[in-house]
């Protein structure tokens, strides 16, 4: 590390210095050593630098979990930029969204995408629009900007070095969350936010250069992307999966390369419990199992216990404002398996009423969050930021109000009550009802519609939705779904659908949500 | 309607693929985002219904349910008859 001027990607550059042959990342037949990850993003870093991409630029990265993405994330730090990473199951509105929100100069994202992007990307602002695998030679002619990935990559490695002139209250990455208004809100994160982090988690999950951790979380996903920083910080390995979609498949290639951490959310620990064949799979090399997204329901850790014996398990809890607000040490999961923890090092955490002034023990409250984690704002969205950053104990400081109801016991630990607004939590990833909503009542037919959670086993919470049609009309649940699937990622389509004469109304006509559940 | 018909009405009708797009018998289905983890999970479920086949979690692997046609073969050999 440039000890003075701390950036994120010098976790890279300083363990591809310190090994340059280990095998970093793992992806299917594909070994990456660090020198290969370290000449690829400085290389892409060149070329993206060389095509106008400039300090502060934002780079979007809209790709699979793929070693593609994991090299775009650290060019995209290498060019003074910052990386915007979109989930690939994201529809071309979403995007097009995106891409005026944040105005990226350069957008990298693969071939077998094209249907979403091609549409999305006739955008003043891009520069550069780099595209891995298959590029349709069609294309090429409508996008002046366009450049093949690997031509990227050759055109870079000819340039000379950038100058690099961040500093660490830098952006490094925005992630986009679901807000309660249905509208995506970035997430501001400098590389002293995700420097902390990074320290923090690592320390707790006691990581070391040993360690080779799966990570079949998207990397859009913070967790997911959190496991390539936290990994290559300590110089260690990263077993990257496209998805937990195939689980007897990872659960394979997870022996054959007998990981020592596995990070994951409820709803894979849901399948794994599920899985009559788990015992034929060698997992006796994990030393550490995480679990984040949702609160882990006290059964799930029963069965972590025995499907990985003595490993060290994590319930963990956190938002992507400040990556992680607590986590619960190992040794206290029998003594309090319904806590969420105690504040990660160097953060502090306590529960506050409606005036803000903290309570007592055993009283509900909203959880405030202290410390360098603590997200820059939402991008461009003065009003929100400003219901969820308030000023702190010291001057120019802002903590983090998380929107959670929470209580604290008499030693300090945690306990998440519920949150404010009435985002649902699938499958570990935010919906916010309000934009399913709005997507059911566009679909020609549809009069009215409301959206809740309901408490499912494997998802956590499943999204269903009330609809009331136009007179005369007819629509299956079935075409419901799929006009959905048209305009959402598939973890926001309902789940459930139920066709109702009228939705509960309260007496000023707003949908009443309480008589639904 | 043969299996692979059958399979292929099945991915269509319960699954999104973009308009003006048809999904190639030999098209990975994660990668095109048609399925998902939960939508590999609705799949088993059609064939253990439709096919009266069991799917074992070892079985819950790409080469046998990422592509219509992988699926038909797997089925075929499943029920121990010719795809």
């Amino acid at each position: 590390m440039r000890s003075a001027v701390p950036q994120l990607q010098d976790y890279l550059a300083a363990s591809a210095g310190r090994l340059p042959d280990k095998v970093a990342l793992v992806y299917g037949a594909r070994r990456v050593t660090y020198r290969e990850l370290e000449e690829s993003s400085e290389a892409l870093a060149r070329g993206l630098a060389a095509r106008g991409v400039a300090r502060g630029d934002r780079v979007l990265v809209f790709g699979d979990n793929t070693v593609e993405t994991v090299v775009a994330f650290w060019a995209a730090l290498k060019a003074d930029a910052v990386a915007v990473l979109v989930n690939p199951l994201t529809k071309s509105d979403r995007l097009a969204y995106l891409l005026a929100d944040c105005r990226p100069t350069a957008l990298i994202t693969d071939g077998h995408l094209e249907g979403v992007w091609s549409g999305a990307v006739a955008t003043p602002h891009l520069k550069v629009l780099a595209v891995s695998g298959r590029v349709n030679p069609a294309l090429r002619a409508g996008h002046p900007t366009l450049v093949p990935f690997d031509d990227l990559l050759a055109e870079g490695a000819s340039r000379p070095p950038i100058a690099n002139r961040n500093i660490d209250i830098d952006l490094a990455s925005i992630i986009y969350t679901s807000g309660s208004t249905g509208d995506p809100k970035g997430v501001m994160l400098t590389h002293r936010n995700m420097l902390t982090a990074a320290s923090s988690i690592s320390c707790y999950l006691g990581m070391v250069e040993d360690d080779v951790i799966l990570d079949t979380l998207p990397l859009a996903f913070d967790y997911g992307l959190y496991q390539i920083i936290m990994a290559f910080r300590q110089g260690a390995r990263v077993v990257l999966e496209r998805s937990f979609a195939f689980p007897a498949q990872v659960l394979t290639v997870a022996s054959a390369e007998r990981i020592t951490g596995f990070p994951g959310v409820p709803t894979i620990f849901a399948v794994l419990a599920d899985m009559k064949g788990l015992a034929s799979f060698d997992l006796s090399s994990v030393c550490f199992v995480t679990n984040t997204a949702a609160a882990l329901p006290v059964k799930h850790i029963e069965f972590m216990k025995r499907a990985f014996p003595g490993a060290r398990i994590y319930s963990m809890y956190g938002l992507t404002e400040c990556k992680r607000c607590t986590y619960l040490p190992p040794e206290d999961i029998e003594r309090k398996p319904t806590s969420v923890g105690i504040a990660i090092p160097n953060t502090e955490v306590w529960v506050v009423d409606e005036r803000g002034q903290r309570v007592g023990p055993g009283v509900v409250g909203q959880l405030v969050v202290r410390g360098a984690t603590v997200m820059k704002g939402y991008w461009e969205k003065p009003e929100a930021t400003a219901k969820k950053l308030k000023p702190g104990l010291l001057p120019g400081e802002q903590v983090l109000w998380t929107g959670d109801f929470c209580k604290m016991d008499e030693e300090g630990y945690v306990y998440f009550v519920g949150r404010m607004d009435d985002i649902i939590k699938s499958r570990g990833e935010k919906v916010a009802p309000k934009e399913v909503e709005n997507v059911l009542v566009s679909m020609p037919g549809i009069r009215e519609a409301a959206v809740i959670g309901v408490a499912d086993d494997l998802l956590g919470e499943a999204v269903k939705a009330f609809v009331v049609l136009e007179t005369g009309v007819q629509l299956s649940a079935k075409e419901i779904q799929n006009y959905c699937q048209s305009k959402l990622e598939n973890f926001k389509v309902p789940k459930i659908i139920e066709i109702m004469d009228e939705l509960p109304k309260t007496d000023t006509g707003k949908v009443k949500k309480t008589g639904l559940r | 309607m043969d299996a692979k018909a059958q399979i292929r009405a099945f991915i269509t009708k319960n699954f999104y693929v973009p308009d003006g797009t048809t999904i190639a018998d030999d098209a990975s289905l994660l990668e095109h985002g048609v399925i998902d983890s939960t939508g590999v999970l609705e799949v088993i479920g059609f064939l253990e219904d439709n096919f009266h086949v069991t799917v074992e979690d070892t079985e819950m692997l790409p080469e046998n349910l990422d592509s219509i046609d992988r699926i038909a073969a797997f089925v075929a050999r499943k029920c121990g008859t010719p795809a």
